[in-house]
């Protein structure tokens, strides 16, 4: 470490204004805060402040996505596995494989939208915002696998313009980025982001998974099973045809997106966050009990025409985006509601979306997305509600005294 | 014939004052009828003369109008100016009248018109309003133009109905970008040419 802060400070002239490298100086700066704790402090007034900075905030988030993450890489090495009819390979060379298949998608998500931030940063002379540390691990987790890596750039720098920069940058969005990259590429790219061929890779990586799929592959997902399902009777199979349960659902051994398919990685990351305190509890449990509540109506009528109201309440939340975007999409503190009673109303309303997309609307498979984005739009016009009637009631207590 | 106010009053929007980017009028037809550049152009040419004969004919007659009734004169003489148009149009280009459908019949209540009536044809004489007409049209009519170019490039890769993308494209992993098909992109599209047009004419920039 000595050596780095040595270097740090030998190069430091340099970025400083009049160095050689004047321009680069918010990348400099942005490197030494990365790697040290800045050692100026504030000289006037009082500051009660805890040492939890934005950047710790951040790498927090990013921790609690790893199980997600490390889950996300065995699951799509073990889909593909199942397809090409070997589901007894070695786990490692799954692991190896799904890390291969996703490493492309998680560079250019940060190389692009880094980048973008770093351009940014240049020109209004700002420092860099640690805020796409997440975002960028976000997109590829939420991306179906076989999304072309161009379509991905476009859509991250897409979404970091108009969503992020356009705003005035981090903490200051409307809405949750990582949501606005998937939505521009489920509306602009739309058979590359449903149907059969989105989300199981199928083709070797540096001939690791050589072979070709079996007979009875489909490729498709569970909620999209759903979507095209005909009959009373509601069977959900995995890639190759085979039964499976809600328990399989919730272990996550499934085809979906890649980080959204396991309810127990998820639920890791949901402790790591909850007992850290980063993300509000609030938000979180209202989203399952939404969802819960509008599962429980549906399958109070069970309809043929509408096959995902056959499925089981609880099921509900274990398969597609339901807990993905519960614990880490909608407990995005910038693009939330605020207030305390606002966040159980924003949370609860996102549940009932989710699920309300999902069963009623045969255009779409899966809410979630569009669920937290909807909310998204509306969470400054619940806070404002909430602290208008709180001033209300208030301003009844002293006036009738 | 063209002195310095009748100069003004053609040149200043396209750019300066710009129906479209300055005043923000005009959008709801500017996201409608530009998915390709043949629609967008016709709409574009029914605008400007509409918004030219209507300007002349509500000056012509501008001092014989009681203020209190003028909004609805005004609207007949756009009405009667309109389905001059929309029958012109069914009569010599019968598929674009029908791409264009309900929005050619809409350009009664499109905003430019009844803001050069009201700000510009009621105190002006007939060859200034003529002159007006025509600039806020053209103003209107080129940024249609423009949203409409990157709509069809990106959303189908065509320009005038001509594949301009190459196959090798599209046979490489290329392809069409559904979003800019559907009206959201429109706006953005607008806003993008907003904010390059602020970007560069610094006087217009809000504080």
């Amino acid at each position: 470490m000595k050596f780095l802060r040595k270097y740090m400070d030998r190069v430091k002239p340099q970025f400083m204004p009049g160095g050689r490298f004047e321009k680069l100086q918010s990348v400099y700066d942005g490197m030494e805060t990365f790697l040290f704790t800045p050692n100026t402090t504030s000289h006037s007034g009082v500051h009660i402040h805890d040492g939890n900075d934005l950047k710790r905030t951040m790498i927090t988030v990013v921790v609690a996505l790893l199980p997600a993450l490390l889950f996300a890489m065995y699951n799509i090495g073990y889909q593909h596995f199942l397809a090409i009819g070997h589901p007894e390979a070695a786990g490692t060379t799954m692991f190896v494989y799904g890390l291969l298949a996703m490493l492309p998608c998680i560079v250019v998500s940060y190389v692009v939208g880094l980048g973008i931030e770093f351009i940014g940063a240049q020109i209004h002379h700002k420092e860099i915002q640690e805020g796409f540390l997440v975002t960028g691990i976000l997109i590829p987790l939420i991306v179906p696998i076989n999304t072309p890596l161009w379509m991905v750039a476009v859509a991250t720098a897409f979404a970091v313009i108009f969503a992020k920069e356009v705003f005035g940058g981090t903490g200051m969005n409307i809405f949750n980025v990582a949501l606005i990259t998937r939505a521009f590429l489920f509306f602009a790219y739309p058979s590359r982001m449903s149907g059969d061929a989105a989300f199981v890779k199928t083709d070797a990586i540096f001939g690791i998974g050589q072979g070709n799929v079996v007979d009875s592959f489909t490729g498709a997902t569970p909620l999209g099973q759903i979507a095209t399902h005909v009959g009373d009777t509601l069977q959900l199979n995995d890639v190759v045809g085979t039964p499976i349960t809600t328990g399989d659902a919730f272990m996550g051994l499934i085809a979906g997106s890649p980080g959204e398919t396991s309810m127990v990685a998820i639920l890791i990351g949901a402790v790591i966050l909850l007992v850290t305190g980063i993300a509000s509890w609030r938000v979180m449990a209202s989203v399952f009990v939404g969802g819960l509540a509008m599962a429980s109506l549906a399958h109070a009528f069970p309809t043929p025409a509408y096959a995902a109201s056959m499925l089981d309440p609880l099921a509900q939340l274990c398969y597609g985006g339901f807990a993905f975007a519960a614990v880490f999409m909608a407990t995005d503190p910038v693009t939330g509601a605020r207030t305390r009673i606002g966040q159980y109303i924003y949370g609860f309303l996102i549940g009932v979306f989710a699920i309300l997309i999902r069963v009623y609307n045969g255009g779409y498979p899966e809410g979630a997305m569009l669920a937290v984005l909807l909310m998204n739009a509306f969470a400054p016009l619940i806070d404002h509600c909430v602290v208008s009637f709180n001033i209300k009631r208030r301003l009844n207590r002293i006036t009738t005294k | 014939m063209l002195s310095k106010k009748n100069k003004e009053a053609l040149f200043n929007p396209l750019s300066k004052d710009n129906p479209v980017l300055v005043q923000i009028l005009g959008i709801c037809s500017t996201l409608a009828v530009t998915v390709s550049l043949e629609p967008a152009i016709v709409m574009g040419i029914a605008v400007i003369a509409v918004l030219a004969f209507s300007n002349v004919i509500i000056s012509l007659i501008r001092n014989t109008i009681p203020t209190t009734i003028r909004i609805i004169v005004q609207l007949v003489v756009v009405a009667a100016l309109v389905i001059i148009v929309q029958q012109f149009l069914m009569a010599y280009n019968y598929d674009v009248s029908k791409q264009l459908s309900v929005f050619i019949g809409l350009i009664i209540t499109n905003c430019i018109l009844m803001g050069r009536l009201e700000a510009f044809a009621l105190n002006n004489k007939p060859w200034p309003s003529f002159l007006d007409g025509i600039g806020n049209g053209l103003g209107y009519a080129i940024i249609l133009v423009i949203v409409a170019f990157f709509r069809e490039l990106l959303g189908s890769g065509t320009v005038f109905g001509f594949q301009v993308i190459p196959q090798w494209c599209y046979d490489h992993g290329y392809e069409n970008n559904g979003l800019m098909i559907l009206p959201p992109m429109a706006l953005i599209t607008v806003a993008c040419i907003i904010w390059v047009h602020r970007a560069r004419n610094t006087e217009l920039q809000e504080n």
